[in-house]
């Protein structure tokens, strides 16, 4: 028979681990927190920037270490079971989980699962851009990833399209890298990025940002090699004659993201199609009794701190569930 | 003389108005806590920055361990920074806080690591 968990979270970033200290607070004795990784922590690990955790600890941290202080926690508590390297393939509606670890397939069930899952970025596909498909064109967080886990830069030369908050945070790290980042461009008359981050990650080096612009094609054979730049209107459409030229041989894309969801879609929760996010009529539900959704697969933060407070919620109304139904 | 330029202490912000007279800050709104005050007084008069970066490992579990400096560094110092950091290495075993390079760049500030790193 298949073995029986009180409650199964899968992902171990901030909003796993945070569901899973609340869930344990709340009176969940039997926890299985799992994460396809080899640590925990999720995207923290990757942002070594500071600016983390103002909101919830009162403290300027960098995401390692906002990471950090849940880990402890979780670690220390025998009731909240690790398990790393841990991919789910497979979430059915009766809250049956098949998850993949290193030479070993398993098969577990549960009677609260929660979904903490987060998001990824949206893709050059997604943004329509025009042009050749040479390489040196990165979503900006997996240019974030090369350079700060496997220490590679991605190129010399670099712009950046769209000014949300990786995007920004992206152009410091290359400028401080040694590359050179010629331009950001943002298609919207204002950017959704933080203010602080175009003053401390553009302004501070003197990166220009176009706003109300687009990248009209993307050059290079194998490698790119320049981008069109083209002014647009309120409605998005082209300037005529306002386009220019800017030679690089990277373009990063950092264009939104969209919440992870094909495990909550697999247990035939409903959902939202244009935000890929579960519908519901509170906040962590969704349409199957017993599948909670937390953090950035239940919505698209720009805090860390907002996500822990959202997965705090679920970790709560998953253990208030168990207790329903014992 | 007044000038006007945003708070990056926290998400806020907050757009600061801020009185100076021969390089000294006379006086400060729009900030709506105590901090943007603070920190209108640090980036006139002498503006610093937070600093983050990575420094390589050897033999560790992770090729790259994160770090910071433990104080804002002068904004001056910053590119200095991120070349003196290039030329560390870490071969044992960190905690989350240990200092890596006292005094780093002659800022004042520690770097530090910020995140455990343990044997591969
Ligand atoms: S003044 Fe205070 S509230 Fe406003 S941005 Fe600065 S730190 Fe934040």
């Amino acid at each position: 028979m298949m073995k029986e968990r009180d409650l199964i979270i899968v992902g171990g970033g901030p909003a796993g681990m945070a569901a899973a200290l609340s869930a344990y607070e709340h009176g969940v004795q039997d926890i299985l927190l799992l994460e396809r990784d080899q640590f925990l922590g999720g995207i923290l690990n990757q942002c070594v920037h500071t600016g983390f955790g103002l909101n919830y600890f009162k403290e300027v941290l960098a995401g390692p270490e906002y990471a950090d202080r849940f880990m402890k926690r979780v670690i220390a508590i025998k009731e909240i079971e690790v398990s790393l390297k841990s991919f789910v393939i497979k979430l059915s509606q009766k809250k049956e989980i098949t998850f993949l670890k290193p030479g070993k397939i398993s098969e577990v069930k549960a009677k609260a699962v929660i979904l903490a899952t987060g998001c990824r970025e949206r893709t050059r596909e997604m943004a329509h851009i025009a042009g050749t498909r040479p390489a040196g064109i990165f979503p900006a967080g997996l240019a974030q990833k090369l350079i700060n886990i496997e220490g590679l830069i991605p190129g010399n030369e670099a712009v950046i399209v769209g000014s949300g908050d990786i995007g920004l945070i992206m152009a410091r790290r290359l400028t401080l890298e040694g590359s050179k980042v010629k331009a950001v461009i943002e298609i919207q008359k204002k950017s959704k990025g933080l203010q602080r981050n175009i003053v401390q990650c553009l302004e501070d080096f003197g990166i220009p940002l176009y706003l109300s612009h687009k990248i009209a094609r993307i050059h290079g054979a194998d490698r790119v090699s320049k981008v069109d730049v083209v002014q647009v209107d309120d409605n998005f459409k082209e300037v005529p004659n306002t386009s220019f030229s800017i030679g690089c041989d990277t373009v990063l894309i950092s264009a939104g993201l969209i919440p992870e969801n094909e495990l909550a879609e697999m247990a035939g929760v409903d959902m939202d199609r244009k935000t890929n996010t579960p519908l519901s009529k509170e906040q962590n539900k969704t349409s199957v009794d017993g599948i909670f959704v937390c953090g950035n697969a239940c919505q698209i933060y720009d805090l860390v701190d907002w996500v822990t407070k959202d997965s705090l919620l679920a970790g709560k109304q998953a253990a208030e569930y168990i207790k329903r139904i014992k | 003389m007044s000038k006007q330029f945003i708070c990056i202490e926290c998400p806020n912000s907050c757009l600061l108005v801020v009185e100076t007279k021969d390089g000294k800050v006379t006086g400060v709104s729009g900030n709506k806590c105590k901090r943007g005050e603070t920190y209108a007084v640090s980036e006139v008069e002498n503006p610093v920055r937070n600093f983050t970066s990575l420094v390589k490992a050897e033999g560790l579990e992770i090729k790259m361990v994160p770090v910071k400096t433990s104080a804002p560094i002068q904004k001056g110092l910053i590119f200095f920074a991120a070349q003196e950091v290039k030329k560390i290495r870490i071969v044992k075993p960190v905690k989350v806080g240990e200092v890596i390079a006292e005094n780093f760049v002659n800022s004042k500030a520690d770097l530090i690591a910020t995140r455990d790193v343990s044997l591969a």
